[in-house]
C-alpha cells in the first residue's frame, strides 16, 4: 500500500497557495546552476516548464520524440483559454472560475488544487500577452471572450479557432530563446522509455534516438513528465497519431501510482467516423456551440435532408433538456445526450450515428462575416473533411474520446508518489476531476509549467540531499539493458499480424466496454478480453525492420504494448467504481437518465499501484475531502 | 479507386533514393491521402517489406508534421490543405500519384518521404521571440491592440511551421516562414523593443543555414497550407533594412545576472 499523502497546505482555501510559496524552500539564485532538471514533453505544460526554470538558472534538458517542440498536441487545441479576470463584468471571479470547474469535475477533483488553478489564471493570460500571443480583441483594443461549457459567465480568452496553437507558440518561442541562450539541452527525436530509480528517488531517463536507434540515459536532480493524455487507448480519439501513454506508464510500473484512470473524456462534437480506414477523430471545438444549435429529428428514422425537416419537427434536446446552459451544457452531459439521441433511431448521417450542430438561426442573426471570423478555420477544415459546407448545411457531429482526466497521481507539489518525478498537464491526474470543462486544459498546463512547477520543484530540490551522480551509475546501466531487451523482443516476434491491428482491436473493445455506457458485464467481459489480446500481441505482432534506423512501426509496437497494459486497468477501475460520475457513466447507477453519484462511499481518487507483471494492481484511495463547497447533485437545468 | 503511387524509397540520410512504384486498390475517395498511405504501409507490413517512413502527427492541418511533395506540388492540389487534409476524392481511378519528400539542402532527407526540419528552429531561437520571462508581465488589459491590427498578426502567426513554403520554391528559400514570424511579432506592441534586432538576426539565420533568396516568384503563398501571403516577406524587408540602417554595436550586458 502506498501512503498517499496530498500534501495539501492548511489555512483558509484562499490563502492556501501564498502561504505555501512562503513556506516552501527556495534554492539560492547562484546554486541554482548546481541542479539539473530533466522535462520529457514539450507541449504546454512541458515547454512553459522548461523556459521558466531556465529563466530561473537551472539546467534543464528538455526532451520530445516529434523533430521540433512546436509539433506537441496542445498545438490542435482550438476554442480556448478560461481566466478569472472579469472582464466583461458578467459576475466571474477566482471563487466562480473554482466552483464552476469543482462542479464542471463533479466533485470528484481536490479543492486546494482547483483554486490554486482558478488563482494564477489571471497571470497566464498576462504571460501570454507578453509573449505575443495575439489573442482576440474587440476594437477598442481590449481582449474579446467567449462563452465556453459548463459556465454562465463569458471568460475564455481565445485567438480564432487556434488557441491551442497561439498559447504553444507563445512557450515554445520561450524555449527557443532559452536554447539559443545555451540555457536548455533540447533533444528532439528522442523518446523516453523508461525512468530510472535511485535509492527511491527519479534521477533520470532512458531514452531512445528515434532516428539512429540508440539508447541512452541521462541523469538530474529532478524529472518532469508533460508527456500527454492516452486517449489513443482507445485507438479513434481528437488525439495526434503519437499521442501515447508510455512515459506515464514506464514511470507507473517504476512505482508511481496512476490515478483514476477511467475518467475519460468523450467530447460532443467531432466530425463522425467516415469508414474503417479511418486513423483520427477531427474536433470541432465546443465554442462553437456559442452559437451552433444541436438537434435531431423528433420522429425515428427521419431520412430528410435538414433544410426539408420544419422547425416544429425539431428536437433542439439540450436546449429542452438544460434550459439554462442549453447548448452549452457540459461535454459529459452533451456527449451522453447526443448517445441517447441516436440510440433512439434519431441520429443522422451514414449509420445514424451522428447530430446536427446547426449555424442557420446564428448567420441570419449575426451574419456570415461574424461567423467566418469567429469560426472561419473551423468551418474550412469540416468542409474539407465531409465535402459538406456548414454556411448552408448544418455539421454533423458525434462524440468521440478527447481527452483523459485520469492520468499519474501528483500531491499539491504535483510530485507524484515516486519523490522527485513531477507530473504536469494532461499526464497528471490534476484538477478536472471526473469532467474537465472546455477551455481548461489550456489553463491548467500552463498553470502547472509557468506559475506551479518552478516553485515546487525549487522547494524538492532544496529540501532533499540528492547523492551525486551521473548516467554511470549501476540503475541507469540497468534500465538501459532491459530497454534493449525489450526492442530486441519487439523485432523477434515474427508474427502475423500488424501492430495497427492489435491498436484497433483493443480501440474497439475499449470503445464498446469503456466508453461512453459501462456496465458491470461489459466491463468484465473487456477484462477477459484484454488479457488473450496481450497474449496474442506478444506472440504474434510483427514489426518489420530493425531497430538501427527510423522504425515507425518498432515505436507504435512499444506505445501499443503499454496501451493494452493500461486499457486493462482502465476497465478495472470502472468496475471498481460503482457510481456515476462525470465521464464514468455506469447504466447501473442513474437518475433521471444522469449519473448518478454515491459521494459516501466513492468520493475518493482512486490511485493504482503496480504489484508486478500479471499480478493484481493494488487500490489506493485518497478521500476527498470538501470543506468549502456543498456536494451537490450536479444540475444544468 | 486503383492507384498508381511512385513513391521516393530512401534508406538512410546518405545513402541514394529513388522512386518505387506501388499499386493501391480499393481506396476509397472519402480516405484521407495518408489514410491511404497507412493502407500501402499495411499491405507492405504484411507482404514482408518494409513499410514507407512519412512525417505525420495530428492529422488536421495544424502541427506542421506532414510533408508530401505529391505530382510536384508541396502538400498536393488543393489550395489551402496540408497533405493530412487532402481527401482522396481530389483523384480518380487510374491516377498516377508520385510522392517525394521536401527538396531543399537545409532540410536533409532522413529517411523516405521523412526530412529534418531543426533549420526551422534555429530560426526560430536566432529571435523568432519577445524577451520576457515568466511572471511579472502586467494586465493584459493594459496594452491596447486595435482588432484590425491582431488580425493581421494572427494571419502571419498562424504558419504551421511545415516548409510547404521552402519546397514549393525554385529557389528553397525560406522567407516566408521567416517572414511570417518577424510580421506577426512586429506588428504587436510587445514586437516593438527587439523589432529591428529580431529581422537581423532572423534572416541572417535563414542564410547561414543555406536557404536561398526571395526572388519573389511568388510559389511559397500558393503552397501555404494556411494561405499567409507575401505581404510577410515584405514586412520582413522593410524591417531587415531599417535593422541594418540602424545597426549598432551592442552595448556591454549589465545588470543583475
Amino acid at each position: 500500500m502506498l501512503d498517499l499523502n496530498s500534501k495539501i497546505p492548511s489555512g483558509p482555501l484562499e490563502q492556501k497557495w501564498d502561504q505555501h510559496r512562503f513556506s516552501m524552500k527556495l534554492v539560492n539564485p547562484a546554486n541554482k546552476r548546481r541542479h539539473s532538471v530533466i522535462v520529457v514533453g514539450a507541449g504546454l505544460a512541458g515547454a512553459s516548464a522548461a523556459a521558466t526554470m531556465a529563466e530561473l538558472g537551472y539546467q534543464v534538458s528538455c526532451y520530445v520524440f516529434h523533430d521540433s517542440p512546436r509539433r506537441a498536441h496542445s498545438i490542435a487545441a482550438q476554442g480556448g483559454i478560461n481566466a478569472a479576470k472579469n472582464y466583461q463584468n458578467d459576475g466571474d471571479s477566482v471563487r466562480r472560475l473554482f466552483y464552476d470547474t469543482i462542479k464542471g469535475g463533479d466533485f470528484r477533483a481536490r479543492e486546494a488544487n482547483v483554486y490554486r488553478l482558478a488563482q494564477v489564471s489571471v497571470n497566464i493570460i498576462d504571460q501570454c500577452v507578453a509573449q505575443g500571443v495575439p489573442f482576440a480583441r474587440e476594437y477598442g483594443g481590449l481582449l474579446a471572450n467567449r462563452s465556453f461549457g459548463g459556465a454562465q459567465v463569458s471568460r475564455t480568452f481565445y485567438a480564432r479557432g487556434q488557441t491551442g496553437q497561439q498559447l504553444l507558440l507563445g512557450a515554445y518561442q520561450a524555449l527557443e530563446r532559452q536554447i539559443s541562450l545555451g540555457n536548455v539541452n533540447m533533444h528532439t527525436f528522442e523518446e523516453m522509455l523508461d525512468l530510472v530509480v535511485v535509492n527511491g528517488a527519479a534521477r533520470g531517463i532512458v531514452t531512445r534516438n528515434l532516428l539512429t536507434g540508440k539508447i541512452s540515459s541521462h541523469a538530474a536532480d529532478a524529472v518532469v513528465l508533460a508527456t500527454g493524455g492516452y486517449g489513443n487507448v482507445f485507438y479513434l480519439s481528437t488525439n495526434a497519431m503519437y499521442s501515447n501513454v508510455t512515459a506515464s506508464w514506464r514511470a507507473h510500473k517504476k512505482g508511481a501510482a496512476f490515478a483514476n484512470p477511467c475518467y475519460t473524456q468523450i467530447h460532443p462534437t467531432c466530425i463522425p467516423v467516415s469508414g474503417e480506414h479511418q486513423s483520427k477523430l477531427t474536433l470541432m471545438s465546443e465554442s462553437l456551440r456559442n452559437d451552433g444549435r444541436v438537434w435531431v429529428p423528433k420522429k425515428q428514422g427521419d431520412q430528410r435532408a435538414p433544410s426539408a425537416i420544419p422547425e416544429a419537427e425539431r428536437d433542439y434536446y439540450l436546449e429542452r433538456k438544460y434550459p439554462s446552459f442549453g447548448n452549452l451544457a457540459p461535454r459529459d452531459i452533451a456527449s451522453r445526450a447526443a448517445k441517447e439521441a441516436c440510440d433512439d433511431g434519431r441520429g443522422v448521417g451514414p449509420g445514424g450515428l451522428g447530430v446536427y450542430l446547426d449555424f442557420a438561426d446564428a448567420i441570419k442573426r449575426l451574419g456570415k462575416n461574424t461567423i467566418a471570423e469567429r469560426y472561419g478555420n473551423l468551418f474550412e477544415m469540416y468542409q474539407r473533411i465531409t465535402d459538406e459546407n456548414p454556411y448552408e448545411k448544418p455539421m454533423r457531429i458525434y462524440p468521440a474520446v478527447h481527452y483523459t482526466m485520469g492520468g499519474l497521481w501528483v500531491d499539491y507539489n504535483l510530485m507524484s508518489t515516486i519523490p522527485g518525478l513531477h507530473v504536469a498537464g494532461e499526464a497528471n491526474f490534476s484538477d478536472h476531476g471526473a469532467n474537465r470543462l472546455g477551455a481548461s486544459a489550456l489553463m491548467q498546463g500552463l498553470a502547472d509549467g509557468y506559475f506551479v512547477l518552478p516553485y515546487t520543484i525549487g522547494d524538492y530540490i532544496a529540501s532533499n540531499k540528492l547523492e551525486k551522480l551521473d548516467n554511470t551509475h549501476a540503475a541507469f546501466r540497468s534500465a538501459e539493458e532491459s530497454v534493449r531487451a525489450q526492442q530486441q523482443r519487439f523485432l523477434s516476434i515474427k508474427g502475423k499480424r500488424t501492430v495497427d491491428s492489435f491498436h484497433k482491436e483493443l480501440g474497439k473493445i475499449m470503445w464498446d466496454y469503456c466508453g461512453m455506457a459501462r456496465t458491470r458485464e461489459g466491463l468484465s467481459k473487456a477484462l477477459t478480453l484484454i488479457p488473450s489480446l496481450k497474449e496474442e500481441f506478444w506472440s504474434n505482432v510483427n514489426v518489420p525492420g530493425s531497430g538501427d534506423s527510423l522504425n515507425q512501426s518498432l515505436e507504435k509496437a512499444g506505445r501499443v504494448a503499454d496501451f493494452i497494459e493500461l486499457g486493462e486497468l482502465m476497465c478495472r477501475d470502472a468496475l471498481e467504481r460503482e457510481e456515476s460520475c462525470g465521464g464514468h457513466f455506469r447504466v447501473e447507477y442513474q437518475e433521471d437518465g444522469e449519473a448518478k453519484r454515491n459521494d459516501d462511499e466513492y468520493a475518493y481518487v482512486a490511485a493504482w499501484e503496480y504489484a508486478g507483471e500479471n499480478a493484481t494492481p493494488i487500490l489506493n484511495k485518497e478521500p476527498l475531502v470538501y470543506e468549502n463547497v456543498h456536494l451537490s447533485t450536479r444540475s444544468y437545468k | 479507386m486503383k492507384l498508381t503511387l511512385n513513391v521516393w524509397r530512401q534508406p538512410a540520410s546518405q545513402a541514394p533514393g529513388k522512386l518505387e512504384t506501388y499499386t493501391l486498390d480499393g481506396v476509397s475517395a472519402d480516405m484521407s491521402f495518408l489514410e491511404m498511405f497507412d493502407m500501402l504501409n499495411e499491405q507492405l507490413t504484411l507482404d514482408g517489406k518494409d513499410p514507407v517512413a512519412f512525417a505525420h502527427d495530428c492529422r488536421e492541418g495544424i502541427c506542421g508534421s506532414c510533408s508530401m511533395m505529391i505530382n510536384g506540388q508541396a502538400h498536393g492540389p488543393w489550395k489551402g490543405t496540408a497533405t493530412c487534409q487532402l481527401h482522396m476524392r481530389a483523384f480518380k481511378d487510374g491516377d498516377i500519384i508520385t510522392v517525394e519528400p521536401w527538396r531543399a539542402s537545409p532540410f536533409p532527407v532522413v529517411k523516405d518521404l521523412v526530412v529534418n526540419r531543426a533549420s526551422f528552429d534555429r530560426i526560430i531561437q536566432a529571435g523568432g521571440y519577445v524577451s520576457v520571462n515568466t511572471g511579472g508581465a502586467r494586465d493584459a488589459n493594459e496594452i491596447l491592440i486595435g482588432k484590425d491590427l491582431v488580425e493581421e498578426s494572427m494571419d502571419a502567426a498562424a504558419c504551421i511551421g511545415c516548409g510547404a513554403c521552402v519546397a514549393a520554391c525554385p529557389n528553397a528559400s525560406a522567407s516566408l516562414f521567416t517572414g511570417a514570424k518577424i510580421t506577426h511579432l512586429g506588428l504587436l506592441p510587445q514586437g516593438q523593443p527587439e523589432r529591428d534586432k529580431r529581422a537581423l538576426a532572423m534572416v541572417e539565420q535563414m542564410d547561414l543555414e543555406g536557404f536561398g533568396h526571395c526572388t519573389l516568384v511568388g510559389e511559397c503563398q500558393e503552397a501555404c497550407p494556411k494561405g499567409i501571403s507575401i505581404d510577410v516577406i515584405k514586412h520582413m524587408n522593410r524591417d531587415f533594412m531599417k535593422g541594418t540602417a540602424m545597426r549598432r554595436e551592442p552595448r556591454s550586458v549589465v545588470g543583475a545576472g
